[in-house]
């Protein structure tokens, strides 16, 4: 198991984000996390990144503690975010150099993954472009591959492919079944449905609450529905809670 | 020690490539003290006065070319009564009226003595005080000529008089100037520093990089050394462009060490940049932080001795002076440029100014947080 929750709860307040949520993920895993906006799906994450401490429950990442070993779980995680987080003012190729520095990668090391990111990505030509002058699209693929250049066990994506068209959200999942190919495990935020049906294994957050864990495909026959559209919607006509 | 390298690396790579840095750089110091000392100019010049001569005589006008040949006067009014005269302190054409009264040749002559009237605008309460303290300075003068003139001094006075003869040490012309640039640099260096550094993290909070650095295995203290040690070296840019004016546009050449100047500057910078950095832990938006920067760092400012002296602010503010890192740095530009003062004499600053580096940075680090909620 690569990441095990236990209860885990996070409130703000009176207001509790995420409520006693307990999963597990297994090694290589592509694990969606899905649910409406306001669900709790970034809240959750943050915690599994060591990025918000969880009010109570246990949750292991890599093997450590996410009340402990924060800096541990830094280690061996990636993380993407809505916004891409690249430097626009850095080229693609200083971009590529700072994140690898600032995980320990060795000068070599760095060199050999530069010019295999770069001919992975098609961007040979753009390595001295700035990241402000790519188009959405190029920018996604490269936070990406930035955010997995020192190998994590477990990269985070949280709803990386929003703003993006149809054909980029395609091409982008199939790097993302690369990544999951080299053994990598993908922890995936989306609100995209057809996307879920990508994922190995989905869990459906509704109000703060897992309400659905299972393969896409047994989840659609438990709940008779032809699409996990459908599934989706049976779970969160629950909901009390409106996005946020 | 490898991880600093990347992000001091980063950091300069995005410094050098923003075309706004260069502009605060160069062009603000430029501006700033080319401008400001000029204008900032602690001799009143140009008092308006306005003049009511009721004697016509050739004493009042002599004692009125007097006043007016001094330079600091100008005369703005001739009214024939007291009344017009007002008016046009009313209208704000007159900041002083002296009033010259009938006989007053006749009295002086006949009874040795005389007496004048001066009203003053005391609106501008500077202006007001110098205004007057000129005039009285200037009719004592006049009042030494008609003696001399009238009566043979004695060799021996029979009254015992003390006579005081000063000299002015360190600024012996009393130029405001080499007394204002460096103040003015002060405060310049502060300025940027403060709000380079805030809005810099700030920025990174807006774009959404900070999260991804908090991500990342690096640590604290790298991640707020790799931000001073590259603003450092730019608010020393902007300090070295200000002496390079003080120096070739007013003649501001330091009796003392300029190497004292850098090692106080740099311990000064650490205490400035780290508050630049503690405020930034504290804003979401760069409105924010430039709106708190400034606020923080005009007090520090009108409290820093730069305007008015310390000297002559009420007990309280003279406390606060003490907890305000930019009163010492203009104290030590000071008795370095004028005074020549070396390390030895400025050491209780630099301990000072070393106290707050620790207390600001100390508190930016821990008010910083990879992780939030």
């Amino acid at each position: 198991m690569v990441i095990t929750a236990r209860d885990l709860t996070k409130r703000f307040g009176a207001f509790v984000a995420v409520d006693a949520i307990s999963f597990e993920v297994r090694k290589g895993e592509i694990f969606g996390f899905l649910g409406a906006n306001g669900a709790g799906k970034t809240t959750a994450m943050r915690m599994l990144c060591g990025l918000s401490l969880p009010s109570s429950g246990q949750a292991t990442v890599a093997g450590y503690d996410v009340y402990r070993q924060t800096e541990q779980i830094k280690r061996s995680i990636g993380y993407m975010s809505q916004k891409f987080s690249l430097y626009e003012d850095l080229t693609v190729r200083e971009n590529i150099r700072f994140y690898a520095g600032i995980y320990q990668l060795s000068d070599a090391r760095i060199r050999e993954k530069t010019a295999k990111l770069l001919q992975q990505l098609h961007m040979e030509e753009q390595e001295k472009s700035l990241v402000r002058s790519l188009p959405l699209g190029w920018k996604q693929k490269l936070a990406f591959a930035i955010a997995i250049v020192h190998d994590p066990a477990i990269v985070f994506l949280d709803e990386p492919t929003g703003g993006v068209d149809p054909m980029m959200r395609k091409e982008f999942w199939s790097t993302i079944y690369e990544a999951s190919d080299r053994g990598i495990t993908i922890f995936v935020t989306t609100h995209y449905m057809d996307e879920a049906e990508y994922c190995h294994r989905v869990s459906i957050m509704v109000d703060g609450r897992i309400e659905a864990l299972d393969s896409p495909g047994r989840l659609m026959k438990r709940y008779a529905a032809g699409s996990m559209d459908d599934v989706f919607l049976q779970l969160a006509r629950k909901a009390s809670r409106t996005g946020a | 020690m490898r991880t600093l390298k990347f992000l001091l690396e980063k950091e300069f790579l995005q410094i050098l490539r923003d075309p706004a840095i260069w502009r605060i750089l160069f062009v603000m110091p430029i501006v700033q003290l080319l401008i400001l000392p000029l204008a900032a100019d602690y001799e009143i010049k140009n008092i308006n006065l306005s003049v009511v001569d009721h004697d016509h005589s050739a004493y009042s006008t002599r004692l009125v070319n007097k006043i007016t040949a001094s330079g600091y006067f100008r005369m703005t009014d001739y009214s024939a009564g007291y009344s017009g005269s007002l008016r046009a302190i009313e209208r704000d054409r007159a900041d002083l009226v002296l009033e010259i009264p009938p006989q007053f040749e006749k009295t002086l002559i006949k009874e040795n003595g005389a007496t004048l009237f001066i009203g003053v605008n005391a609106i501008n309460g500077v202006k007001a005080g110098l205004g007057g303290a000129y005039i009285q300075r200037i009719v004592r003068d006049y009042n030494q000529d008609v003696r001399a003139q009238w009566i043979q001094y004695p060799r021996l006075d029979p009254l015992p008089i003390i006579d005081m003869r000063y000299s002015d040490w360190y600024n012996p012309h009393m130029n405001y100037r080499y007394f204002m640039v460096p103040g003015i640099l002060v405060m310049l260096v502060t300025m940027i520093g403060t709000s380079f550094a805030s809005n810099n993290i700030v920025r990174e909070i807006e774009m959404g990089t900070i999260e991804q650095i908090n991500v990342s295995p690096i640590r604290k203290v790298h991640f707020i050394l790799g931000k001073l040690f590259p603003f450092m070296l730019l608010a020393l840019t902007v300090l070295t462009t200000g002496l390079v004016i003080a120096r070739v546009v007013y003649g501001i050449v330091p009796v003392g060490h300029y190497s004292t100047i850098y090692v106080f500057a740099s311990v000064y910078l650490l205490a400035v940049l780290g508050l630049g950095l503690l405020l930034s832990t504290y804003a979401q938006t760069q409105q924010q932080s430039m709106l708190v920067s400034s606020f923080v760092t005009m007090i520090f400012n009108l409290l820093s001795g730069l305007y008015t002296p310390i000297e002559s602010m009420p007990g309280w503010a003279q406390v606060i002076t003490r907890f305000n890192p930019v009163s010492y740095f203009i104290q030590v530009m000071r008795m370095v440029v004028l005074k020549g003062s070396g390390l030895s004499d400025i050491q209780p600053h630099i301990l000072a100014v070393l106290g707050f580096a620790v207390f600001f940075n100390g508190w930016a680090i821990l008010n910083y947080k990879k992780r939030t909620g």
